[in-house]
């Protein structure tokens, strides 16, 4: 059987190519790797009026044929036929900005040159008439020799018009491909410069909607002020917001664990199902609607394009710390998790401001710390109001917030004199301009980031929570002995207990941190795993996990674990995904050293001073 | 191309905010090769009309500079290397 037609779509960044893939495909699409590189492979599926089925791939944004970047590199050999894992694509749609021809039908232009049959969808066609610019269509395929077709994206206007010309170019015979014939890209330009005045019927200036917003949004006073605005209402939302949803799935959960205890007599496999599965994964499991909050927030940043504002506006304070602005956004996205802000940086061309920003990524606080962070201080921290609408509980958790961020600026400074010694690169980004993004690609984007949080919590945290569950449970502890001091567990504990003592660290956090190397919020699931096994006569919720927690952990203890997690890198993903990206084992070594000697150092010093003071 | 800086060029980085002008020379030599690739992907070349739009909030750095409809964003140091001309109306 021969394989589907291969539809590639590209073009700039920027000219919504993202966008009209997905009006064409519709939502059941494949994201997978191209093998041996780091690059996503976005693919869906079309169907022609007549049924046929044709294979449509989403080639990464490209100024030019001439990489830049390790994604760019991927879209040059797709076209050519060059990449691994995949094959040539039968036809191309090039995707171009109608505002902003001049520059994007130079990659047209050389996409055209390649000799594919080719179809040009002349996107955003209603921002260009805003813009108080008019085009011609026919023109315009008169001078490219290909088919050009009007589309407004984010409406589906248009779609069916593309495809009924992918239908006729896919039924003409086709013979062969030019071999890649290099125009110089100054030529190229100059030849796009022509055509783009030459389609243009009219203009009329206009003051953009873009340049309006951007001397608010970039205003050297008032730009920082609205950045740390929108910082601030996101953080407070990720709190606020979530607090009902949150107390649904404490409910469901609480209902679920009495239902399970009522209906199994006591035993081994009580104890799994209750102790195991349902208190390890739950306690991880209401911190669902935080993640997606974050992510929320996240998604409408950069559909909008305020990101690369934010970027523009953080590059000066950056580049001081030897990174460049555009660390801005994976570091932000680091905040939600470590892993897409690590596979994030790949937008940024130098080497040593990449290497940095991968290093310094895990200390931003991700949301997998914060229910190791929110269980603590509120079993700790005084719920007393500093002020007017400020508590105790928030300021510090501003308080490891900051730490954490300013931890990142320090080892990035310092890494940037040793180690990644040399002259920054540059700080060169398209400002696009400013849409909404539409709905639907919004949900998209929540959708499948809770779906990567559920099949971790289902996989990673269920099974690292039950090893550990059966890992405590046995040997089974006699009258008068404590179960966590006799099983399994306890003694692996025991020796890790040895090592963290001197920073305050009792046999309960020894037992979590081993798990926890799986990810940071195991440990929460964890301490609650070895609490329920150790007092089996308890009815579930009776006493919570933080009136336990309060009996046995002293204040200077309780805060000596929170210093620890801002700095110590405890995520297999993480540390996996920097070996991806870095392509070897050398820096997430380096990596995971660096952090685990600060976090001891800052969990002792954070223990002494409280223990000095007298907490 | 090292074209020689005309007499009434400026740099890009003196250029005030809200004055067009046109690319007189760009000095590629003083660019690494990547970043002359993605200036020349923007679109900067002799003859081009540009923009200084909007300066970041510290140290006046980096410069949003309109390049045909592109707006684009580049540090002070590279648009030194940049000599405009600028446009009177």
């Amino acid at each position: 059987m021969n394989p589907l037609p291969l539809v590639a779509v590209a073009g700039n960044p920027n000219a919504g190519k993202s966008a009209l893939f997905n009006a064409l495909t519709g939502a059941r699409q494949k994201v997978g790797n191209y093998p041996g590189v780091t690059v996503e492979r976005h693919s869906g599926r079309l169907t022609l009026a007549d049924g046929r089925p044709v294979e449509m791939v989403d080639l990464p944004g490209s100024y030019s044929l001439e990489p830049a970047s390790p994604d760019e590199a991927v879209t040059r050999d797709v076209l050519l036929g060059r990449q691994k894992g995949e094959r040539q694509p039968d036809a191309v749609v090039v995707v171009v900005d109608a505002s902003n021809l001049d520059n994007h039908l130079r990659f047209c232009l050389q996409l055209i040159e390649l000799g594919l049959p080719t179809i040009v969808a002349l996107n955003m066609v209603d921002l260009a008439k805003r813009d108080g610019l008019e085009l011609d269509p026919k023109t315009l395929e008169r001078e490219l020799g290909v088919p050009v077709v009007e589309t407004v994206a984010v409406r589906r206007r248009g779609i069916a018009e593309l495809q009924q010309a992918l239908d006729d170019m896919l039924s003409a015979p086709f013979c062969g491909v030019h071999q890649h014939v290099k125009s110089d890209l100054i030529h190229l330009q100059r030849r796009a410069r022509e055509i783009a005045t030459k389609a243009v019927v009219s203009e009329t200036p206009v003051r953009r909607w873009t340049h309006r917003l951007d001397t608010v949004l970039l205003h050297p006073f008032l730009g920082p002020i609205i950045l740390a605005l929108i910082m601030f209402v996101m953080f407070q939302a990720v709190f606020a917001w979530s607090e009902t949803p949150k107390s649904w799935i404490e409910n469901g959960v609480a209902w679920l664990s009495s239902l399970v205890t009522g209906a199994l007599p006591p035993g081994l496999l009580r104890s799994l199902i209750v102790d195991g599965a349902i208190a390890g994964v739950g306690a991880v499991i209401t911190f669902l609607p935080q993640i997606l909050i974050l992510f929320f927030f996240i998604l409408l940043l950069e559909g909008t394009g305020y990101m690369v504002r934010a970027a523009f506006l953080m590059d000066r304070l950056m580049h001081g710390v030897g990174l460049s602005g555009r660390a801005f956004i994976p570091l932000l996205s680091s905040f939600a998790c470590a892993v897409p802000g690590i596979m994030a940086t790949r937008t940024i061309d130098d080497p040593k401001d990449r290497l940095t920003t991968i290093l310094v990524a895990p200390l931003m606080t991700c949301s997998a710390r914060l229910p190791v962070y929110t269980l603590i201080i509120a079993a700790f921290i005084p719920n007393t109001r500093l002020v007017w609408g400020v508590g105790l509980q928030g300021v510090v958790m501003l308080g490891l917030y900051l730490t954490g961020v300013g931890g990142a600026l320090l080892a990035a400074l310092v890494l940037r004199r040793g180690v990644l010694k040399g002259s920054s690169g540059g700080f060169m980004m398209e400002l696009p301009k400013y849409q909404w993004p539409p709905l639907k690609d919004v949900v998209i984007g929540i959708l499948s980031r809770a779906q990567i949080f559920l099949k971790r919590a289902g996989t990673i945290i269920l099974g690292t929570t039950i090893i550990l569950w059966a890992l405590a449970s046995v040997p089974q502890a006699g009258p008068g002995q404590k179960q966590s001091d006799v099983s399994i567990a306890g003694k692996i504990g025991r020796a890790i207990e040895t090592v963290v003592r001197p920073i305050g660290f009792n046999h309960d956090i020894a037992m979590a941190l081993l798990p926890a190397m799986a990810a940071r919020e195991v440990a929460v699931s964890a301490i609650a795993t070895v609490y329920s096994i150790d007092s089996p006569d308890e009815k579930a919720g009776a006493t919570t996990l933080q009136d336990k927690l309060q009996h046995r952990w002293s204040l200077a203890t309780a805060l000596a674990f929170l210093a620890w997690f801002v700095f110590a890198p405890q995520c297999i993903s993480t540390i996996a995904v920097t070996r991806r990206e870095t392509n070897g084992w050398k820096w997430p070594l380096f990596m995971v050293s660096y952090l685990f000697v600060l976090a001891y150092a800052f969990a002792g010093a954070t223990y002494w001073t409280a223990v000095a003071l007298g907490l | 191309m090292n074209a020689p800086f005309q007499p009434d060029a400026i740099r890009l980085d003196r250029l005030p905010l809200g004055m067009r002008a046109r690319v007189a020379s760009v000095d590629w030599a003083a660019l690494d090769r990547g970043e002359a690739t993605r200036l020349r992907q923007f679109g900067f070349d002799e003859g081009v009309t540009v923009e200084a739009l909007h300066l970041g909030p510290f140290g006046r750095d980096p410069i949003a500079v309109r390049v045909g409809r592109m707006t684009v964003a580049i540090r002070r140091k590279h648009a030194g290397a940049i000599g405009v001309t600028p446009l009177t109306k």
